[in-house]
């Protein structure tokens, strides 16, 4: 049987040394091809005695099978090395960017905004609108703000044109958000809580103002709420907003022609190194004004205010946008600068919700 | 209002320290601005002794001195022309800041010799303009002891701390020293002082009588009162009034107008000071006529309008009443009869002239405020008899016109509705004496304010005076109760979902939100179909921003054309905002509006960049309006505004009138216009168009889907050119329609190339129909069947033909 040794060591060696398919093929039909050497010894078993053909068989056929065996495992070998050298080829430059995708921010008076009503919503107030134009009525009288009183005056009120021969009082474009509580209690009635966002308009252009800017107007009216409920009220809104445990709030006596008592609000901070810091330090500053709505303002809207009450406030979307989140100059936030719009801006997908968080 | 402290506690007996003054103005709703303190500018500064000056060996000016001071003696280099040995001086020791140059005091060498400190001049310590040498103090004071105890011993007044604080407008008595001190009094800051009394008796008629016309006696100036000083001696007024003066910022000008301008500041009461000698006859108050011309005292010439308040002689008008006085009749130093003049000028009345002729004086301040109608004769008094005092000079009768408007009312006090406004344990007797200390005049629950308070008309204006003067900053804060027990519901409402939808959206499309103004230029605003009178603003801040605006457009495109001019030629901008159709408050509407300039992206090594087209708007239309749940199918109509170019835009709408959202390239000469580098194309969305479901359920309809496998077949038609492909897909999926699933465009042959192949004014369009069987597997015939239809159906619809 030393033919036999013979020839498996010359296959295996043939397929172990072949460089490609054409020639593992040439050496298959050589071993085990129809006219093979395998196959032709295996044409001899017929002539062999049955002991001959019992120990000749089995042989035959295991160096048959182990003849397949490494040709199929050197098949796939020289697939693998053909695969590998044509992968290598592929390689190109991964350090290279990505197809570019733009990506869009919301702006930060949109995002506090929605921060804001986040909050609110949590303590049961809902949102109400209201027009930019306004009548007089709804700006002023309406908030006991009669035709000559100073605070009209200081109001820096943008007036709307009147053709001649129209004799209304010209509309304004509306200096705060608070005619929105009159409308909302004429239309919804009490007891309400409610939140008013939106654009308000000063005739008033510097470093720090803007004609036009976002406030939002706070209104709580029921039949027993108070001055301490409106400073818990505020309390809260400011540890949530803000993030912080311990905000202080400091209630300082103002005047206001729609509240009554009114208070203007103020945040203990500290200024370190031109850095702001709330809830900390020794200074205050103000961010709101306050008060208990008018008995006027409370008729106006036809509440009556023998039997109601409630607190009112006013914040300023932009200016408490920039305390949070450090934005310097107000007048950036209309000017709509690429690079400023993706600094300060919003990924579309950052809602704020009191489950996943008001800050970003 | 500024006022000094020395003048605070010439009416409030106090000993309060500074600091709870301060606090307490503030907490009281008065609230302070600014506190200049000397004691806190000047306390580093120390008493000094010049030992010894010899003069510097490289510079003539200069001595090098040797001083003895709290630490030892220094050596010290002075070039003031006083600097000498045997006088006193004040040091600045290095480390001291010095505000008058504003600099800290260092050790340094002068030509080679080292100096440790500074003495100081007055214009040093911004005591006064005074620098012709440093200071030489008097007597022996104590070496080493601080500069600011010897200005309170020998010159107190330059120490006095001066407050300013910002006065609401309901607080006119504020505008007054004495109020001040009223309101800290009522708070436990000490006690108020009495009030002066005036005993002045005239001993004779004035030769200047005055008349009120009787329409101005009923609302304009219900009293007027006055007295004549003969031989008064006008001229500097002494160092105490001139020192009281500057600290607030006023110019002592003689002693008759410095006596006026101190009751203005001291008790809130504007006086006017006639030069008697050039008063014409008697003085009549009256409406003018209008067209009257007067220089007042701050020599420009103001002309009166018909209905402002005059005060005239016999030569024409003298003054603006409340506002200001005449230069013709104004007093001067040579001035010897003197007419004072103390009324009562009705705040709306003044305020509208005040306005009007647009003077700010401390007198319309105050009368358009509202100064105490009762205290007119005394406040005269009180002037007169410091007239007397200060320039001598003998004083007539008092003359008086019209009397003493009567301004009582009573109002209740509900000491269990403070309580339960404010939210805070107020003890009804503290409340009572709280008003009492303000002036108010308690009787039971009927509560009259004094004459000197016109804002309180109402009982909430008691709450108000009772919880400010307790202090708000006590107030601890209550929990408001939850409305309903459990979950919160929801509170947006759809249209507020909608709003955040729609903006969410547009950025998750990519592009950067913006917030531009609501008012444009009138040019912009009438090219995007706006700019009437009706959205004018009347008093407009600039040319700018005149215009309430027709359209987000104007507003993005400047923003666009700001960011090209910074360099950055694409980008992708939008705004969620309001529209102003007109100029009432219900013709505002919330748009979506985006802007896409230039490329798709940056240059990139893929290829991936080109041209923003009509069809980037379109479909970002449509995401938004699918994002806000409008209907998916909806009208695309032609007729666009002039503001889109009339080949590349059209309209999405529902139905042919209800136009939810514009889509297209801009004009190119809207871009010219607006200095933006185009392409550029643009959407706006009309968010609150599109119908909000009826539907409350939450269920949606069960899914159907076939097992049968859908087949697709494709075709190509020929058509006229301008033949829409919405009109052709229409027709073809209304072929079958249980059978058509879905069918689309997947190309187009156009332009020079087509027309040769099929003939002039001719396109190819070719779509793909996809067939779902429900029942049974398609088999051929089904196929040919369904497509033999659509042939049909198309042809008919757009009169073209099967694609050979």
């Amino acid at each position: 049987m030393n033919g036999l040794d013979d020839l498996k060591a010359k296959y295996l060696g043939g397929i172990a040394a072949a460089k490609d398919e054409v020639a593992l093929e040439e050496l298959r039909l050589a071993a085990v091809g129809k006219k093979g050497e395998v196959a032709l010894m295996m044409r001899g078993l017929g002539k062999m005695t049955p002991e001959e053909r019992q120990v000749a068989g089995p042989a035959f056929n295991a160096l048959k099978n182990e003849i397949n065996s490494a040709l199929t495992a050197k098949k796939a070998g020289l697939a693998d090395a053909a695969l590998n050298e044509r992968l290598q080829s592929e390689w190109i430059d991964v350090s290279l960017a990505g197809r570019p995708r733009r990506e869009g921010t919301i702006h930060p008076v949109s995002q506090v905004t929605e921060e804001v009503i986040a909050i609110f919503a949590d303590l049961g107030f809902a949102v109400a609108e209201g027009p930019q134009i306004e009548s007089d009525h709804y700006n002023f009288d309406a908030l006991n703000i009669a035709p000559e009183h100073p605070a009209r005056q200081e109001h820096d009120t943008f007036y709307m044109h009147r053709d001649a021969g129209d004799n209304r009082p010209p509309h304004v474009l509306r200096t705060h958000t608070s005619p929105v509580q009159i409308r909302y209690m004429e239309k919804h009635g009490v007891p309400c809580r409610i939140i008013c966002p939106g654009r308000v308009y000063r005739a008033d252009y510097d470093q720090t103002h803007t004609p036009m800017f976002h406030q939002y107007e706070g209104l709580c009216i029921d039949k027993n709420v108070s001055m301490a409920n409106l400073k818990w009220v505020l309390e809260e809104f400011c540890r949530a907003f803000f993030g912080i445990d311990d905000i202080e709030l400091r209630f300082r006596a103002s005047h206001f022609p729609f509240t009554e008592p009114s208070a203007e609000v103020d945040i203990r901070c500290s200024w370190d190194n031109g850095q702001l810091k709330l809830g900390e330090g020794d200074d205050w500053m103000e961010i709101l004004g306050s008060g208990m709505v008018h008995p006027k303002v409370l008729a106006a809207a036809g509440v009556d205010p023998e039997e109601y009450q409630g607190f009112a406030f006013g914040m300023g979307i932009d200016r408490i946008a920039m305390l949070k989140y450090g934005i310097p100059d107000l007048r950036a936030f209309f000017d709509s600068d690429l690079r400023w719009l993706k600094h300060y801006g919003f990924a579309a997908l950052d809602v704020p919700t009191m489950h996943g968080g008001i800050s970003r | 209002m500024k006022f000094t402290l020395s003048w605070l506690k010439a009416h409030l007996e106090t000993d309060a320290p500074l600091d709870d003054i301060l606090y307490a103005l503030t907490d009281l709703g008065l609230e302070v601005e600014e506190v200049i303190n000397p004691m806190d500018t000047l306390a580093a500064f120390t008493v000094a002794y010049v030992k010894s000056a010899e003069k510097h060996p490289d510079a003539d000016r200069l001595n090098v001195c040797q001083v003895e001071t709290g630490k030892g003696v220094q050596q010290i280099i002075c070039g003031a022309p006083n600097a000498r040995a045997g006088i006193h001086v004040v040091l600045a020791s290095p480390g001291v800041y010095v505000p008058g140059i504003d600099t800290t005091i260092g050790v340094g060498k002068i030509r080679g010799i080292e100096s440790f400190g500074m003495m100081a001049s007055e214009r040093e310590m911004e005591l006064s303009d005074e620098h012709d040498g440093i200071i030489e103090l008097k007597g022996e004071p104590e070496v080493g002891s601080r500069f600011v105890d010897y200005l309170a011993e020998h010159s107190p007044d330059k120490i006095d701390p001066v407050i300013d604080i910002a006065i609401t407008p309901n607080r006119p008595d504020a505008l007054g020293v004495r109020g001040i001190a009223r309101d800290l009094a009522a708070r436990g800051i000490g006690t108020l002082k009495p009030m002066p009394v005036a005993d002045v008796k005239g001993t004779f008629k004035s030769d200047i009588g005055v008349t009120i016309d009787g329409d101005v006696l009923e609302k304009g100036c219900p009293l007027f009162t006055g007295r004549l000083i003969k031989g008064v001696k006008n001229g500097p007024s002494p160092a105490w009034l001139q020192a009281r003066l500057r600290a607030i910022g006023l110019r002592p000008i003689s002693t008759l107008v410095d006596i006026t301008n101190l009751f203005t500041f001291e008790y809130n009461r504007p006086l006017h000071v006639f030069d008697a000698d050039k008063v014409a006859g008697d003085l009549r108050v009256h409406y003018a006529q209008g067209g009257e011309v007067l220089q007042a005292l701050d020599e420009k010439e103001y002309t009166f309008d018909a209905g402002m308040m005059a005060i005239s002689d016999d030569n024409g008008v003298e003054s603006i009443a409340g506002i200001m006085g005449g230069m013709p009749s104004g007093c001067s130093d040579v001035t010897v009869n003197v007419f004072v003049e103390s009324a009562y000028w009705d705040p709306i009345t003044t305020a509208k002239a005040g306005r009007k002729l647009k003077i700010n004086s401390d007198a319309r301040y105050r009368f358009e405020r509202g100064v105490d109608p009762a205290f007119t004769p005394e406040g005269l008094d009180l002037a007169c008899a410091m007239i007397l005092e200060l320039c001598g000079g003998e004083v007539s009768k008092m003359v008086v016109a019209g009397a003493v408007p009567d301004v009582s009312r009573q109002y209740k006090l509900d000491t269990d509705r403070v309580q339960s406004l404010v939210g805070m344990s107020i003890d009804p007797a503290d409340q009572v004496a709280t008003l009492e200390a303000l002036g108010f005049t308690v009787e039971g629950d009927q509560v009259t304010p004094p004459t000197w308070r016109p804002d309180v008309l109402g009982s909430a204006d008691l709450v108000e005076e009772i919880a400010r003067v307790a202090s708000l900053t006590k107030l601890v804060g209550v929990p408001l109760p939850r409305t309903s027990v459990g979950v919160a519901k929801p509170i947006l409402t759809p249209m507020q979902k909608r709003e955040a939808m729609a903006r969410r959206t547009v950025a998750a499309l990519g592009y950067n939100e913006c917030v531009t103004y609501s008012f444009i230029d009138q040019a912009s605003a009438a090219m995007f179909g706006g700019g009437s009178d009706a959205v004018k603003i009347g008093n407009p801040i600039s040319s700018d921003m005149s215009h309430m605006r027709p359209s987000l457009l104007p507003g993005l495109l400047a923003a666009a054309a700001r960011n090209q001019a910074r360099g950055f030629a694409d980008m992708a901008l939008f705004e969620v905002g309001p529209v102003f159709q007109g100029g009432e408050p219900d013709e505002q509407e919330l748009i979506a509006t985006g802007l896409l300039v230039g490329y798709t992206g940056p240059r990139d090594p893929h290829g991936a960049r080109r041209a923003v087209d009509v069809f980037d708007a379109k479909a970002d239309a449509e995401a938004v309006l699918s994002a806000i749940g409008a209907p998916a199918k909806l009208m695309v109509l032609r007729d666009v505004n002039d503001w889109w170019h009339p080949g590349r835009s059209g309209k999405l709408s529902l139905g042919p009138k209800n136009v939810l959202a514009g889509f297209g390239e801009l004009h190119p000469k809207v871009l010219k216009e607006m200095g933006v580098k185009g392409p550029a194309v643009a959407f706006a969305v009309h968010i609150a168009k599109p119908p909000f479901p009826k539907n409350k359920g939450t269920t949606r309809p069960a899914l159907k889907i076939s097992d049968l496998q859908a087949v697709d077949r494709d075709f190509a038609f020929v058509v006229d050119a301008k033949v829409d492909a919405l009109t052709l897909l229409n027709a073809a999926k209304g072929a079958d329609k249980a059978l058509i699933a879905d069918a689309s465009v997947f190309d187009q042959f156009t332009g020079d190339k087509a027309e040769a192949q099929m003939g002039e004014g001719k396109k190819s369009l070719a779509i793909t129909v996809r067939l779902q069987p429900k029942g049974a597997t398609l088999t051929d015939k089904d196929i040919e069947a369904v497509s033999a239809k659509i042939i049909a159906k198309v042809e008919k619809a757009t009169g073209g033909v099967l694609r050979g």
